[in-house]
């Protein structure tokens, strides 16, 4: 009566198609706050595959030795209370595995909720991302430009997104460089991530938010510092300003294809909560000076 | 009023016509039916206004395997229309509203409204009392879940279903953002079935406290009683907060009130807390009664008592604890910071230790035992392996930077179903397969329950393996279509195969139920598994008055006890019996609230109001109710147990 053989084979024909799935997006990180979270989850499996071997062992030692057969028939079996020494053991090394893991979260969790560690002395690229329908919106408050459903950034520099919504929750992820993160309406939340290779990844909304949510996707691109200070003056020179009409027909709107502006929607549609920094500005005369941040600033992320 | 035709038409496809064709012509059917066999007597007699608890729990029962084929018909078209990339079987909103209330039907009118069937059928008898506390009370618990599900299951061809996601969160959920009816039936069918839960919770932890037999001391009781007894204490901690936002979202959609909206003052995350504050303990009211009725067969076909009995129920205590201190685990990526996250996150992986504790000590109890491979066994058994995936990527999913990388991807999808599936619906599967004899007076065939057995189990890890996989490769869960170049199209096709094989399993099991019927032999001695607690001690099918003698516990599994240590257990003379009347108001009840849901959904205030001043008048009726039933005289019982067999005389 043992025919736990096809389930086995099974698993065993599903782990040999791993390899040949393409890429597991997931643990292909391209940078450091994307590996962080890779390695927890190898680690995680591994500690976990353990816990099942242990299991499977027992039971398949169970099953196997105590089934009923024509050799055991007049067998009786005992009555059996439990063991407090056995059943000891079975709440301590969970208890162990437990606190192991919870440390192992607690770390990695303040880590990738803070800019990474190698890239502290460098100041934060701020980009404001926000959702409207079925859309990415991106601003630059230090470029004064905006880009919708794509967003480019240095390669090897802290990045970090403020995340809102202007219309359901949606939940903004890259999957090769970061965990995701809600966007909401009534808050601003934050994101870091530093991209450690050239190139285009995917990202998107992962939190269903309607009917056009498969199709709301964007490309974040990490270029060299050069392209990017190029791309920047190109959109400065060459892209028309985003004006508050011209915005609120794009909210309006369900789906569009990339947008670029030469100005940004903070000012007339600022984020939730305090933003002033990026509120007040006028784009004409912008001062980089004034916007030094020091890291104190970001303190409320690690709190 | 404002009346308008249009809101009622569902603009659709082919599909849904085709549904509406085939609801009315069933419908059609069974009143005919109804008719030429001159049934609507015994309809209404032996069913409608039931109180007995055996056959509200058939009742449920039947609901919910009803509801068991509409939520699979969503699940695989759910496959179907991601099965391959670009697909163009369903469009998005189509596919959003079969998502939300697959979810919606699984858990709320599938996997619960079973266990509370096996509940009613089971825990009466186990804990030897002739019904649970309050009848009359039971049946309206059933008649509200009833026609709650009845006024969701209506809304796909009737103005639309609601097409936020089972979560239904807010704004999305909003007037806002989803403006046609189908979240107004979220709200009141969700309401109306979800006070008969709160009363069903009540009552049985008043049945379980207050009417067991003599001798029957807490820690005397089977396991599945106390699963059951813990579950009803959660069900009343948690579905009042159910209530409360199901409340504030009606005040939201129909009255224009402000709580969950983007604008003035509205807090979208309030309703994401509400919810899963409810939420989260609802998936351990589905499991807990799964880990009992496990219990209960692994020890039965062991043929041993249940190893650690008491850290069995003291895990249970625990879980019970904890499943209201993790609710926050559903949105580690709100920005809540890592103090929260990493309370939240310890607080979930603690869960695993209890739950690890309930393993092992399944594994002991078969240590030594001569285990039977009886159908139910073999679901029992099946659990083990499975569910310790199902909670191994659970504690993965527990840690909150991991959680960043898997929230709302296949692989969070994967891992309840994981949990649900063995923990919830291969448990009353296995409960259905093993009380089967007891209420029916016959077993199901062995034969045709193993193949539907390799079937589910087989297609089960087909269906949902493969969306490990894609989870990682960055899958998220609710898109109704993908590109060709994402490469997520050889795993859902393979997915989709299983799903075809999961309804292969359960269409032999409902024909094992129609060739069983027919065929199967009829059980004489009410205990056809050689089993160990009381509900086995009396007739099968069960007479009305359940125990012709109160039993006289006086140890665990003392049925067992009475068959092989001699522990006399029926000791009591028969003396006449007192049992409740019938009676008709619960289910009248049930209508009017189904007609008050429905005229709210559409905004239809005049008749809305009739309804409701229709529910009073019916709780005015039963509360000046002065039918206090009736006796059984000794003499008939003394018959009845002639009849049957006088196992107990």
């Amino acid at each position: 009566m043992n025919k736990k053989g096809p389930l086995y084979a099974m698993f065993f024909s599903l782990f040999l198609l791993l390899p040949g799935c393409g890429s597991l997006t997931v643990l292909n990180p391209q940078g450091p706050a994307a590996k962080t979270l890779s390695d927890t989850i190898i680690l995680s499996i591994l500690v976990m595959l353990g816990v099942l071997a242990v299991v499977y062992i027992l039971y398949i030692i169970m099953l196997v030795k105590y089934r009923a057969k024509k050799s055991n028939e007049g067998y009786i079996p005992p009555h059996e209370e439990g063991n407090k020494w056995l059943e000891a053991t079975w709440i301590a090394i969970p208890i162990i595995i437990v606190a192991f893991l919870s440390v192992v979260t607690v770390r990695t969790t303040n880590a990738v909720e803070n800019v990474p560690a190698d890239y502290k002395d460098q100041k934060p690229l701020v980009i404001y991302a926000s959702s409207s329908n079925w859309k990415w919106h991106f601003s630059y408050p230090e470029e004064g430009i905006e880009t919708v459903n794509y967003v480019n950034f240095p390669v090897n520099r802290p990045v970090e997104f403020r995340l809102y919504s202007f219309g359901p929750i949606a939940s903004f992820w890259i999957p090769q460089l970061a965990g995701q993160k809600y966007a909401m309406s009534d808050m601003t939340t934050y994101l870091n991530l530093v991209a450690e290779t050239q190139g285009d990844f995917l990202g998107r909304n992962t939190n269903f938010s309607g009917k056009g949510y498969a199709q709301m996707e964007f490309t974040a691109t990490s270029m060299s510092s050069d392209d990017y200070d190029k791309w920047v003056n190109d959109v400065k020179s060459t892209a028309s300003q985003l004006t508050e009409d011209k915005f609120k027909s794009l909210l309006a709107t369900a789906h569009v294809g990339r947008e670029t502006f030469s100005s940004t929607h903070l000012t007339f549609s600022p984020p939730p909560g305090e933003h002033s920094e990026h509120m007040d500005m006028d784009h004409s005369n912008m001062d980089h000076s004034n916007m030094e941040m020091d890291n104190n600033e970001h303190s409320h992320q690690s709190n | 009023m404002n009346f308008d035709l249009e809101k009622f038409k569902v603009h659709g496809e082919p599909l849904i016509y085709g549904a509406m064709i085939s609801i009315a012509l069933a419908s059609i059917g069974i009143v005919v039916g109804l008719t030429v066999f001159r049934k609507w007597g015994w309809l209404w007699r032996e069913w409608l206004t039931t109180v007995d608890h055996k056959r509200i729990g058939v009742m449920y029962i039947l609901a919910a395997l009803l509801m068991l084929f509409r939520g699979g018909i969503d699940a695989l078209m759910m496959r179907l229309q991601t099965a391959a990339p670009d697909m163009k079987f369903l469009d998005a909103q189509h596919y959003n509203e079969v998502f939300t209330t697959h979810g919606l039907i699984m858990i709320l009118f599938m996997a619960m409204p079973f266990i509370i069937g096996l509940m009613n059928v089971v825990v009466p008898l186990q804990i030897g009392a002739r019904d649970v506390a309050f009848p009359r009370l039971n049946a309206v618990s059933f008649w509200l879940f009833f026609f709650g599900a009845m006024l969701l299951n209506i809304s796909f061809v009737i103005g639309g279903s609601p097409d936020a996601g089972w979560s239904a969160y807010f704004p999305l959920a909003s007037l806002e953002f989803s403006p046609t009816v189908g979240n107004n039936y979220y709200s009141l069918a969700l309401q109306i079935s979800g006070i008969g839960t709160l009363i069903t919770g009540v009552n049985f932890i008043v049945t379980i406290l207050k009417m067991r037999a003599p001798g029957m001391k807490l820690m005397r009781m089977p396991m599945f009683t106390w699963s059951v007894l813990i579950t009803n204490v959660i069900i009343v901690f948690a579905f009042p907060v159910l209530t409360v936002a199901l409340a504030l979202m009606m005040f939201d959609r129909l009255f224009g009130s402000q709580f969950f909206t983007m604008a003035n003052g509205g807090m979208d995350m309030l309703w994401a807390n509400l919810f899963w504050v409810w939420g989260h303990p609802e998936v351990y009211i589905v499991i807990l009664p799964a880990f009992g009725i496990y219990s209960e067969i692994i020890a039965t076909f062991s043929k041993k008592n249940l190893y650690g009995y008491t850290s069995m129920v003291a895990s249970m205590l625990i879980i019970s604890l904890l499943s209201f201190v993790v609710w926050a685990h559903h949105f580690y990526t709100m920005g809540q910071g890592v103090m929260v996250n990493s309370f939240f996150s310890i607080s979930t992986m603690a869960i695993a230790v209890p739950t690890g504790v309930k393993i092992f000590n399944w594994l002991f109890t078969l240590r030594k035992g001569r285990i039977s491979f009886t159908t139910p066994m073999l679901y029992s058994l099946a659990f083990i392996p499975i569910f310790t995936i199902g909670g191994v990527t659970g504690v993965m999913l527990a840690m909150a930077s991991a959680d960043y990388q898997y929230h709302n991807t296949m692989f969070l999808v994967a891992h309840f179903h994981y949990v649900l599936i063995p923990g919830a619906v291969f448990a009353v599967i296995a409960g259905f397969h093993y009380w089967f004899p007891k209420v029916f007076g016959f077993r199901l065939n062995e034969r045709l329950g193993k193949h539907a057995f390799w079937w589910i189990i087989i297609s089960f890890n087909v269906a949902f393996f493969p969306l490990f996989i894609l989870g990682l490769m960055g899958m998220t869960r609710r898109m109704y279509t993908y590109s060709a170049e994402t490469g997520f199209g050889p795993l859902n096709m393979i997915s989709f195969a299983g799903a075809l094989g999961l309804a292969i399993g359960f269409a032999i099991l409902v024909y094992n139920i129609y060739w069983s019927t027919r065929y199967m032999p009829r059980d004489k001695t009410g205990d056809p598994w050689d089993a160990r607690t009381l509900e086995w001690a009396t007739h099968s099918p069960i007479p009305e008055y359940n125990f012709a003698v109160v039993p006289n516990v006086k140890s665990l599994d003392a049925f067992w006890a009475m068959k092989y240590d001699k522990q006399p257990l029926f000791e009591d003379q028969i003396t006449k019996i007192h049992m409740p009347s019938n009676t008709g108001k619960p289910f009248v009840l049930g209508v009017v609230f189904f007609f008050l849901g429905f005229f709210l959904v559409f905004s239809m205030w005049i008749p809305a109001i009739v309804a409701g001043i229709g529910v009073l008048i019916v709780l005015a009726a039963m509360s000046f109710d002065r039918d206090h039933g009736f006796y059984i005289p000794a003499d008939k019982v003394i018959k009845t147990e002639k009849k049957l067999g006088g196992g107990t005389l």
